[in-house]
């Protein structure tokens, strides 16, 4: 049944400052429910319209300045927590650069969401298919935080302690994603398997980055996947088996057997484990193609 | 909570209402503002029959509480016509079988008209235009009569 939204409560803080205050456990609000942070509303609302959110409060972040934009700095790239995905697939150092990412957000949802849906929700909504994270992953991303004590940075890959378990402490909100620079000459994938070409939710997501040196031995490769584990992960059995080698049949071929141990994908609503294993090495077969073509 | 007051434009039109402020753009745009043609659908983001822009940008406007609507110009289905007259896409999605049972319709349309803003003058490829709506739902059409509809509409009206 869907939540009665007359009662909720929301608070419009107009800087970082005064939204920390409103998340912060130790302080003046602490005593009263503490407000559950809001942005585009894109997973938000779907809840409150299930009925399977019972918060009173929000802060919404959507009007925080310093939440916002995206600047690159030298050769690395900060995106602001509400950070849309149209901003994301539209930013032409992004498209040239980050060319995975672009791709991840020019596929979540349709146009309607993508000029809502922002990169921390994302990641705070944790969801195992989260169409950015493995994106995420495949650039080493790393998270900022920050609470009314003070920042932290975590990398993107230990955000996770488990199914939607985050890394936030109490009072901490995401206020941006960095984006170290990415190496040069590498092939760019990305691809999510769904129902539909569109606006459907992934069954299985990857994507990867890979360099070979001037011999054609990968000498960087990153391999993550989403929908294929509590949370997305990157396939580090599979990135040992290909690292210094040639992309050679037998390569590859060792690299699709390693990728088993990597993924512990899960019978659900939308796809079975079976469907899953399977499409998950058809991807990693058809990058590896992809990448073995480049010199 | 108490409602607030919010002010912003519908289709050109000043407004002022007092809402709670979590409540639904959507609720707000058809209790409060008499507006009607913009529909319910899942209630999820799945559908796009809600979809109106906010400032230039589509919205699913069930997913939009109603504080965030504050100070924005918002576009609805009943802002295209002009005095009553269809815009070339409206009658092109008429003439042409891409509006059945209408529900989505309007939401449709409304994503139709982002698409060609942002093409400012140029024909989008089939597949541009498919991409576009991939976020309106239809179980009348099959599509193709809309796309067609669009692709006619930033012909410049001409149907081929």
């Amino acid at each position: 049944m869907r939540s009665a939204l007359t009662p909720l409560e929301i608070i419009r803080p107009k800087t970082l400052a005064e939204a920390l205050a409103q998340v912060d456990p130790a302080g003046k609000n602490g005593a009263s429910p503490l407000a559950v942070p809001l942005a585009g509303g894109t997973d938000l609302y779907v809840y409150l319209n299930a009925g399977t959110l019972d918060a009173q409060r929000f802060v919404d972040l959507w009007s925080v300045r310093e939440l916002r934009g995206i600047r690159t700095i030298g050769e690395a790239t900060r995106l602001g927590a509400t950070t849309t995905m149209s901003q994301i697939r539209e930013h032409p150092v992004l498209a040239r650069r980050y060319p995975a990412l672009a791709a991840a957000a020019a596929e979540v949802g349709g146009r309607q969401i993508q000029n809502r849906a922002t990169i921390a929700g994302n990641i705070a909504n944790a969801s195992p298919a989260g169409d950015s994270l493995p994106a995420l992953l495949a650039y080493d991303a790393i998270v900022q935080t920050r609470s009314a004590r003070g920042g932290r940075t975590l990398p993107f890959e230990s955000f996770y302690r488990g199914y939607r378990q985050l890394a936030l402490a109490p009072g901490e909100l995401i206020v941006a994603v960095d984006l170290p620079p990415p190496a040069a000459r590498a092939t760019h994938f990305f691809r999510k398997v769904g129902t539909r070409r569109a606006q459907s939710i992934s069954k299985v997501v990857f994507a990867g980055l890979l360099r070979l040196d001037r011999d054609g031995l990968v000498e960087q490769v990153r391999l993550a996947y989403g929908s294929m584990a509590p949370v997305p992960l990157r396939a580090r059995a599979a990135e040992e088996a290909l690292l210094d080698e040639k992309l050679t049949a037998p390569a590859v071929a060792r690299a699709l057997a390693a990728l088993e141990r990597d993924l512990s994908p899960i019978d659900d609503i939308r796809s079975d484990r079976e469907y899953r294993r399977i499409v998950a090495g058809n991807l990693l077969e058809q990058f590896l193609r992809i990448a073995a073509k480049r010199k | 909570m108490s409602d607030v007051t919010l002010r912003f434009t519908v289709n050109g039109k000043a407004h002022r209402v007092r809402v709670p402020p979590m409540k639904r753009l959507l609720d707000v745009l058809r209790d409060e503002c008499k507006l009607t043609g913009t529909k319910e659908g899942c209630g999820e983001g799945e559908c796009g029959a809600c979809t109106v822009l906010i400032d230039g940008r589509s919205v699913n406007s069930c997913l939009v509480p109603a504080v965030q609507a504050d100070g924005a110009k918002i576009l609805t289905v009943e802002g295209l016509a002009k005095d009553g007259r269809l815009t070339p896409l409206q009658r092109l999605f008429v003439e042409g079988g891409g509006a059945q049972c209408g529900i989505c319709t309007p939401g449709m349309l409304v994503s139709a008209h982002e698409l060609l803003t942002r093409m400012k003058g140029k024909v989008p490829s089939e597949n541009e235009v498919r991409e576009a709506l991939a976020g309106n739902l239809c179980r009348c059409t099959g599509y193709q009569k809309i796309v067609d509809a669009v692709r006619a509409a930033a012909r410049g009206g001409r149907s081929s």
